[in-house]
């Protein structure tokens, strides 16, 4: 283990530079986050992720986010294990109808100020399970949505954009009047 | 001992069902496939319904033998076979939940993937007329101390969404019941009347870990109906996908195994190798879980110079780094502490529940799709099969380990000697009614898909996750374990939330 450490020293981290965040997302964004968030955030927000009934295909590029490639801790972004200590609620899947008073109750165990962006093809509008008796469709049916990913499944550089994007107008929302 | 053949001529064979027999029995050889089946002579590979008749697809563990009866019930009843053989309970209460069809004895008749939601009952039957379902009631275990934890459907983790609920007495788990059924989309009824093509795109979305084995077991019964043979250089390049998706799952597992004992470098260094893979995999096919690449008649995407290229350099990142990945699990006392010994699952039941994959290959299943129904081109390729007898999680992790190396070793044998030719055939339309099957190794474990096309559409298809007869043995595993080893023993079954739950 010493010497697997000891390598990781010298060796260059793996770690790229950050995309530029997504103008379209920014612009989807500019009305969801206010002053209000600067002040209680700073630049940084916890994320809690829920699978509202994805094939599990999101949930693997979202752990991809996490790993030495992307590292999404160092910009300020961190998956929490409760909605009680989210202020991001990354929701995946199209909403199946067995999913859906779930995703409401923990959209209500979240305190504000909160956003919620709805990850992949499915969680815009249910995607290729759209009209199914078990679906209910996008993340939007159920819950308000701030953004929308698009992807099946987005690229973690994708998601990445995208909650940069987020992160910018919480930055913002500070000094902008 | 009758072979499954003798079973055949005891039915009405039908004709246009490809590659293995399917038969339409009467319920005294129905009852008596199921008895085999209870003493451990045949494993049940699948169960699904249709409006008024059940199917059943056997296989004979010696002979690699396959078939599939058919049992018509026109009164909506049919004999259970999880009353005599426990592994088809789930797929019992889920034929019930879609079709309203009736497992006569069945023990367990609370419904499965219906929570009461949809707003309709049995949503693929032809008559839809029933009451409301019952309330759902969890199993009880009484006694002194005893105390419930109730963990899902939204986990702490980014995982996939089931209830567990967890009776304990002080540490140790004394119960633990399931409740799956969350992300239930629908995806076979979708699939009824819709285009091959439109088809495959919902099979490869099943499950997303598995989309490469989903697709290439959709479009493998498709061409079994269907008559056609893919060019090689196609089936080549399908065991190339399948092995990629293979390598990245196992990679990403047994670091999350180890992070799931709190040991993080390992993870940290394993989803490094898995990214490199989905990089190449990228590189290669343009797109990291290489999505939609398989297609009924063959490939929609061939590997040039570049990506061969790619793919070998991540095979020789994963070579030359993994060893010491290995080799730090093998000496870390404190890691081992957590993992050996810990959720065992016999090999009675691995081999009682015909459980696939590494959960059967570390309790003493040599199963492998690949090997044992030998499909192109692993028939011409060489690996091994690695098994343990031990049962453990420490085992389940080994036989990722060797499963990677193998997955190395293949991918290299696919890449000097992929064959040259087309990537594709095109299918010559037929009206007529065709019926088709297959079993592919994924890296999770073996997936069935059955199909019945007619007029060239979907008239119905069966999608089967290996997880249907692993998910019940975490169950087994978990009892007389502590609570806290739970998420260790969960992610070394790494079972399908989505390929369950369909």
């Amino acid at each position: 283990m010493r010497k697997l450490l000891f390598e990781s020293l010298f060796r260059r981290p793996f770690t790229e530079l950050p995309p530029l965040p997504d103008d379209a997302a920014v612009t989807e964004l500019a009305t969801a986050v206010g002053r209000a968030a600067r002040r209680r955030l700073g630049r940084s927000l916890s994320i809690r992720e829920i699978d509202a009934g994805s094939c599990n295909g999101c949930e693997l590029e979202i752990h991809a986010l996490n790993n030495a490639y992307y590292d999404i801790e160092r910009l300020g972004l961190k998956f929490v294990a409760s909605p009680r200590h989210a202020d991001v609620l990354m929701v995946t899947g199209p909403v199946t109808r067995n999913m859906r008073e779930a995703l409401e109750t923990t959209y209500h165990a979240t305190p504000n100020p909160k956003w919620v962006v709805a990850v992949g093809d499915c969680g815009r509008d249910g995607g290729c399970f759209a009209g199914s008796y078990a679906v209910v469709g996008g993340v939007a049916e159920v819950i308000p949505v701030d953004l929308h990913i698009p992807g099946c499944p987005p690229t973690p550089t994708a998601m990445l954009r995208g909650l940069l994007a987020l992160l910018e107008r919480v930055d913002a929302g500070a000094v902008a009047p | 001992m009758p072979s499954l053949i003798d079973l055949m001529l005891e039915g009405r064979e039908t004709e246009q069902h490809a590659p293995w027999p399917r038969a339409v029995v009467d319920v005294s050889v129905w009852n008596f496939a199921v008895s085999e089946l209870a003493h451990s002579r045949w494993s049940l590979l699948g169960l699904w319904g249709e409006p008024s008749a059940v199917h059943m697809a056997i296989i004979d563990g010696w002979t690699a033998e396959i078939a599939v009866i058919s049992l018509d019930c026109p009164d909506r009843v049919y004999p259970s076979v999880g009353l005599h053989h426990p592994p088809a309970l789930r797929l019992e209460r889920a034929i019930h939940d879609l079709f309203g069809l009736t497992a006569q004895g069945l023990p367990d008749t609370r419904c499965w993937l219906d929570h009461d939601q949809w707003g309709v009952r049995f949503p693929l039957a032809e008559r839809r007329d029933a009451p409301k379902a019952a309330p759902y009631r969890f199993l009880t275990a009484d006694g002194h101390g005893m105390h419930q934890i109730a963990v899902g459907p939204v986990h702490a983790g980014i995982i996939e969404p089931g209830h567990f609920r967890f009776t304990a007495s002080g540490e140790t788990v004394v119960r633990l019941e399931q409740r799956l059924g969350y992300t239930h989309k629908g995806i076979e009824g979708l699939m009824a009347g819709t285009s091959l093509e439109r088809a495959a795109q919902l099979a490869g979305r099943v499950s997303g870990d598995s989309t490469v084995a989903y697709a290439y077991a959709f479009s493998r019964a498709a061409e079994a109906a269907l008559q056609l043979v893919v060019p090689d250089r196609a089936a080549w390049l399908r065991a190339l996908l399948a092995e990629l998706e293979r390598l990245a799952n196992h990679l990403g597992d047994i670091g999350a195994i180890c992070n799931d004992a709190s040991f993080s470098l390992i993870h940290a260094h394993c989803s490094v190798l898995r990214e490199s893979v989905l990089r190449a995999s990228h590189a290669a096919f343009g797109h990291r879980l290489l999505r939609d690449i398989i297609v009924p008649g063959g490939v929609t995407r061939d590997l040039d110079a570049g990506g061969t290229d790619a793919i070998q350099a991540a095979l020789d990142n994963i070579r030359q780094r993994f060893p010491a990945l290995v080799e730090l699990y093998d000496s870390t006392a404190s890691l081992q502490d957590r993992t050996v010994d810990t959720g065992v699952l016999t090999a009675a039941l691995a081999r009682q529940y015909a459980a696939g994959g590494t959960i059967g290959r570390a309790s003493g299943r040599s199963f492998d799709a690949r090997r044992a129904l030998a499909y192109p081109p692993y028939d011409s390729l060489h690996f091994e099969i690695p098994m343990l007898n031990e049962g453990d999680v420490n085992a389940r992790i080994w036989i990722r380990v060797r499963e990677v190396e193998q997955s190395l070793a293949l991918i290299e044998q696919i890449l000097s000697r992929l064959p040259q030719g087309s990537l594709g055939t095109h299918a010559a339309h037929r009206r007529e009614s065709r019926e088709g099957m297959a079993v592919v190794e994924g890296f999770r474990g073996d997936v069935l898909v059955w199909l019945r096309l007619r007029d060239g559409l979907i008239e119905r298809c069966h999608l089967r996750d290996p997880s249907w007869f692993q998910w019940p043995l975490l169950e087994a595993v978990i009892e007389n374990n502590i609570a806290a080893d739970f998420p260790l023993c969960n992610k070394s079954f790494n079972c399908s939330y989505s390929g369950q739950d369909l």
